[in-house]
């Protein structure tokens, strides 16, 4: 059960109740679809980019608490950032999510995000945290076709 | 609407000892995380008793050969062994004859079996493929792809809110276009139990022939051929105690008599040279290559043991812990059952609240029970209940009133995390 408290934090059971920056932006120029075929977690990423800088982010779709709650967490974390700091920020996601259960969390970097490492004691739902985060990440490189975590 | 299933009668007193069966499926006595399991994903896969592994473990100790090759004795052993399993999985299909029994890998190669080698050569341009809104997409692709290629419709039958299958609709979409009606048994998602005799009487009136998923029908409904006269019917051994990577093909034999090869290779033929090959005969003509020997020899141990068990004890014993099991979940504040078709297997596929369904899956992990969360392969049945997945919980005959009353508890927990 301490687990699954370290998994299910309140921050996280939060986000997922009332999720920060959910629906559309009118204003949007970069729109991702982002899908997990194996859960059917799909969610929709749009964005602002304004120059080198990410000026507006919102996420739309269905998927469980842990995807919902980290694309909440995602957009609050880089609403306004530089885009190379967002993709930075994805990457010591990425990582923290795929390196060993006992490997140390670099709170400075990840910020909030570090609430996530519960997640590695449920190599299932690892796809589900970073879901949205992939999802992002395609949009800021404009990608054109959804996002598949298989 | 008419639902037209009807149950063999059941003798309650025809009971099992659910205690003594336990015992011959070593895994459940795993412990998972620190608790009891209760496997409840019995739709995805049944576990194994001891006589399937033994016979699987007995194969290769001993009696280990390729089969249909050589003159030497362990390879004639061999062949003896499947061949004999194949001819009990004829008479526990109640097959006329044992030609019409083809060992594929599972349920998914079966229909696909059946694309290639009846739907190519039989269906053209403008003619049209029946299937119903709640299958799994193992009998809905495939016959896309066929569609595709050919030019065909494919038809889909609707379904009320119970899940239940509409035959009037059914009747309507059938016409002289109409070449295949392919249909589950009894639909994994929701549990739906589809009238196949029915449906198949009315498909040959107008001259279609029907193919059967009976992937979920074999481990709980009578499969009787002679009686349901479908065309095809395809089942997957690990679904019913048996190994994985071997399944059954039934076809009609004048029907596999008229179809070409699937695969091309050793086995499967009559003669080969350059100039060209003829091929074998039903069923050898559809397997090529070294089959799964010890998958086939694993599947007869499974039938045998659940014909030890009894077919129609294990049906009522299945429907008296699936009522009990409806009765007890009921409880659970906020859930909601999925699929409530008067007609059902064993399957109970629900929503809790607006609790994504891994969450849920996840935390009846950590109380050591096994469910499916997801949308099952079943897209367009989570698309007519407008949910993204469902929680499933499929029961077999080795579960119990006391693991039903776990997977409760561990519900009431979910709620209380989410609440």
């Amino acid at each position: 059960m301490s687990e699954l408290r370290e998994l299910y934090q309140e921050i996280i059971l939060e986000h997922n109740k009332t999720p920060r920056n959910f629906g559309k932006i009118e204003t949007a120029n970069r729109t991702q679809e982002g899908y997990n075929p194996l859960c059917g977690d799909h969610l929709h990423v749009h964005l602002y980019v304004n120059g080198d800088q990410i000026e507006e982010i919102s996420f739309e779709g269905s998927g469980c608490a842990i995807s919902k709650a980290s694309a909440s967490l995602m957009t609050a974390a880089i609403k306004g950032a530089p885009v190379a700091e967002a993709l930075e920020l994805f990457e010591h996601f990425h990582q923290m999510l795929t390196a060993e259960v006992d490997e140390p969390v670099d709170d400075e970097r990840l910020g909030k995000m570090a609430i996530f490492a519960g997640v590695r004691e449920f190599p299932m739902r690892v796809k589900c945290a970073t879901l949205a985060w992939h999802t992002m990440k395609a949009a800021v490189l404009d990608g054109q076709d959804p996002v598949s975590t298989e | 609407m008419t639902a037209l299933v009807e149950r063999p009668a059941m003798d309650p007193s025809h009971s099992i000892d659910v205690e003594k069966i336990r015992r011959d499926f070593p895994v459940l006595n795993e412990k998972i995380r620190d608790k009891k399991l209760a496997y409840f994903d019995n739709g995805a896969t049944t576990q194994k008793p001891l006589t399937v592994i033994y016979a699987v473990q007995r194969f290769y100790t001993t009696e280990n050969a390729n089969i249909h090759r050589g003159v030497h004795f362990l390879s004639q052993q061999a062949t003896f062994a499947y061949e004999r399993a194949r001819g009990r999985i004829g008479q526990f299909l109640n097959a006329r004859d044992n030609s019409e029994i083809v060992f594929v890998r599972g349920t998914t190669e079966a229909i696909n079996l059946v694309a290639h080698s009846y739907g190519r050569p039989n269906v053209g341009e403008g003619d049209e493929i029946i299937i119903s809104h709640i299958e799994h997409h193992s009998n809905i692709v495939p016959w896309q792809m066929l569609c595709e290629e050919k030019g065909a419709k494919l038809k889909v039958v609707p379904i009320n809110e119970a899940g239940e299958f509409l035959f009037d609709e059914y009747e309507k979409l059938l016409s002289e276009r109409t070449k295949i009606v392919a249909v589950t048994h009894a639909s994994n998602a929701l549990g739906t139990i589809l009238p196949i005799k029915e449906i198949t009487a009315l498909a040959h009136k107008h001259g279609a022939v029907t193919v059967v998923d009976g992937a979920q029908g074999v481990p709980h409904l009578p499969v009787d051929m002679q009686d349901l006269d479908c065309d095809f019917y395809a089942f997957s051994g690990h679904k019913l105690f048996g190994p994985t990577g071997v399944g059954v093909l039934y076809g009609k034999k004048q029907l596999l008599d008229a179809m070409p090869p699937w695969e091309g290779g050793g086995s499967m033929i009559q003669r080969v040279s350059f100039e060209g090959t003829t091929y074998a005969d039903p069923p050898t003509r559809f397997e090529a290559g070294t089959p799964n020997i010890a998958g086939g020899i694993g599947l007869e141990a499974a039938i045998d043991y659940v014909n030890s068990v009894g077919r129609e004890a294990i049906a009522a014993y299945e429907t008296e812990l699936y009522d009990y099991a409806v009765e007890a979940i009921g409880e659970v504040p906020g859930l909601r059952l999925i699929g409530t078709a008067r007609e059902k297997v064993a399957v109970l596929s629900f929503v809790l609240g607006d609790i994504h369904p891994h969450d849920i899956g996840t935390i009846l992990d950590a109380e050591g029970v096994a469910v499916r969360a997801g949308h099952h392969c079943a897209q367009p049945t989570m698309q007519f209940y407008q949910v993204p997945a469902t929680v499933r919980a499929s029961l077999a005959f080795y579960n119990t009133r006391g693991e039903i009353d776990t997977l409760v508890k561990a519900l009431h927990k979910v709620n209380e995390v989410f609440q």
